[in-house]
């Protein structure tokens, strides 16, 4: 499906009129190539499957939680991840071993790496390799997993005009290293990390939420935390009503 | 300060360069002050709390409370279908719905390998381009407001309107437009839509020379933003701030020239910088902005090509597993998103990059030792909207 959807569409027959054209006249064109028939789910499976073994660090080693129809499959094939090479992959490949390793997805090249590298491989990057630019810091909640958390660094650099990912992972109640030294920009993205997934980050210079309220009970965009859930107690004390909803 | 000065210069000076460390230079009653700015305060642009550590006029720390206009845009993305949390971006950066939408549809479409039509990126191009132009007479109308000159607010809100009147006549709404489509565009452009852009562009761009020559030569105007909120270009970098202030410091980086989308490669325009990294730079550079914006908008509304408006996109969007990062250059910087997918309808996880909130964490190292006045004007300068800062 995906392959198909990378051919030029075809001039659908009364999208292009010049006329503004009402909603259900342009959205034919898509109906019309949305699959005929969704693929058994025992195939299916297997698929899925094949896909994780070749590439476990997918998300799809934990299912979300989020509730969707079981009957609905996952597309039976997509790309996967590639390994990543390059000059400056190569170089860090020999220094850290099995440490790091590197993949690219749909062009974007990123690093999976071993938390105890994080400190120093970050820092590499940016002195050594003028990643000089941090893009964004977040993590993704994976509760089946055992190691749960993916923190995940999105760095660019200016002189390679080049974008990378640094992705590592942690388990619940571990911290860690906090790149502000690094990057300052970190400040205030570490901290919305810790604010909605808890994950702390040590050497932080001020390590309290930034958009929920201080003395609120919960981390929102962990998966178990539900999306009508709130902290009732501290609404019921700082606002004085039973309930924010 | 033993006796009074008529000189305001002088004054400001003295006020800016107090030694306060050193006792032996008493100038003033050096008691702290703290004081807090909003969040009801119209000169934040929204509900932004700002606590201020001051010594007289003077500016020795700040910190922002943000988070009061916080809605959870993240993990309602996560309960929603990749279609249906479409329109909520648009609530980030109201004054940008455009450009958010724009953002978000390139993203889901790198997740799902599918790229719009040439037709569908033209209008993409030239709405998201006004909705630049529009974004920057806001934050000129307001930013110019709060700093004491009032008529260009009316100057630009009058003509902001024939923009949002375009828009209002594409897609049935003025600011949060949900203008594209997850693979192009829902609607074609309607009868007359490149004739009135074309107008519009005639319209307007005497009126930037209006605005300017109500501001650029001013001497109040000067006064309040000549040195102002100075920020270096590696203070700038290091803080990861993006888009206007960023080139104001003299960092021309620019998304659609550096990494193009949409097929910015195809047009012509110049990235303004400035020397210096002050207010008046950055007033300076987005007054080019949206010359150049005109200039783009002038490439493309000629020559919009025929053809489909859609790609071959599945009615149901269930991308493959994988994650991408997919970021724009918006009014105000860097927009970018992080979309993960589980191969379900609905997105695994969904992060936002949004440039107001990295943009307004360099408001400390900006005002630091300037007076109380000018916090208002560095606010006012970050073009921040809260609603994209809290999310």
């Amino acid at each position: 499906m995906v392959e198909e959807s990378k051919t030029p569409a075809t001039p659908p027959e009364g999208a292009k009129t010049g006329a503004p054209t009402p909603p259900s006249g342009s959205e034919k064109p898509a109906a019309e190539v949305s699959p005929p028939a969704q693929p058994s789910s025992g195939s299916n499976v297997a698929e899925k499957a094949a896909v994780l073994a070749t590439s476990e660090r997918n998300p799809a080693t934990s299912p979300a939680t989020t509730t969707k129809p079981p009957a609905a499959p996952a597309k039976p094939t997509g790309p996967v991840p590639e390994p990543w090479t390059a000059p400056l992959v190569e170089k860090y490949q020999h220094q850290f071993g099995s440490g790091l390793q590197a993949q690219s997805y749909l062009g974007q090249n990123y690093f999976i790496v071993d938390r105890s590298l994080i400190p120093n491989f970050l820092k590499l990057l940016r002195d050594d390799e003028q990643f000089d630019y941090c893009v964004d810091i977040t993590a993704v909640h994976y509760p089946k997993r055992e190691k749960q958390f993916d923190v995940i660094w999105i760095l660019y650099s200016f002189e390679r005009n080049e974008r990378i990912r640094v992705k590592t992972m942690i388990a619940d109640g571990e911290t860690l290293p906090s790149s502000v030294p690094i990057w300052a920009t970190g400040n205030w993205l570490e901290r919305e990390v810790y604010d909605m997934f808890g994950i702390k980050f040590e050497g932080h210079p001020d390590m309290k939420r930034i958009l929920l309220p201080e003395g609120w009970k919960g981390f929102p965009l962990r998966k178990d935390y539900s999306i009508l859930q709130q902290d009732k107690e501290w609404v019921q004390i700082n606002l004085g009503i039973e309930s924010g909803q | 300060m033993n006796e009074i000065k008529n000189d305001p210069a002088a004054l400001k000076h003295e006020l800016t360069n107090l030694d306060l460390e050193t006792p032996e230079k008493p100038h003033l009653d050096s008691n702290e002050l703290i004081i807090n700015m909003g969040p009801q305060h119209p000169a934040t642009h929204g509900v932004l709390r700002v606590i201020l550590k001051l010594d007289g006029e003077k500016v020795l720390g700040t910190e922002c409370v943000i988070g009061y206009l916080h809605r959870g845009v993240e993990k309602i993305a996560e309960n929603r279908t990749y279609a249906m949390f479409n329109p909520y971006v648009d609530r980030m950066d109201y004054v940008a719905a455009v450009s958010n939408g724009l953002g978000y549809c390139l993203a889901v479409e790198k997740l799902l390998n599918v790229e719009a039509p040439a037709r569908a990126n033209y209008i993409r191009v030239i709405l998201t381009e006004l909705n630049r132009i529009a974004s920057h007479q806001l934050w000129l109308g307001t930013h110019a407001l709060d700093i004491g000159a009032m008529t260009p607010l009316f100057y630009t809100f009058r003509d902001r309107e024939e923009i949002l009147k375009i828009f209002e006549k594409y897609c049935g709404a003025r600011l949060t437009t949900h203008a594209f489509r997850i693979g192009g565009c829902l609607y074609e452009t309607y009868a007359g839509f490149e004739k009135e852009v074309k107008n519009f562009v005639q319209f307007v761009r005497p009126k930037i020379d209006e605005y300017e020559k109500l501001l650029t030569t001013n001497r109040i105007w000067l006064e309040r933003t000549k040195n102002v909120g100075v920020i270096s270009a590696e203070d700038a970098i290091a803080l990861g701030v993006t888009g206007p202030v960023l080139r104001a410091s003299g960092v021309k980086w620019d998304l659609r020239k550096a990494q193009p989308y949409s097929g910015y490669q195809n047009f012509e325009f110049e990235i303004p910088t400035g020397e210096n990294g002050d207010t008046y730079d950055r007033y300076l550079v987005r007054m080019v902005e949206m010359r150049q914006s005109l200039r783009i908008i002038e490439q493309a509304v000629g020559a919009i090509p025929e053809g489909p408006i859609m790609a071959k996109v599945p009615k149901v969007i269930k991308p493959p597993v994988g994650e991408v990062y997919h970021s724009i250059e918006a009014p105000k910087g860097e927009l970018g998103y992080f979309v993960v997918s589980d191969g379900s309808t609905q997105p695994y996880r969904v992060r936002v990059r949004p440039p107001s909130f990295v943009n307004l964490q360099a408001l400390d190292i900006m005002v630091r030792g300037m007076l109380v006045a000018d916090v208002v004007a560095v606010i006012g300068t970050l073009d921040i909207v809260l609603g994209e800062v809290d999310r």
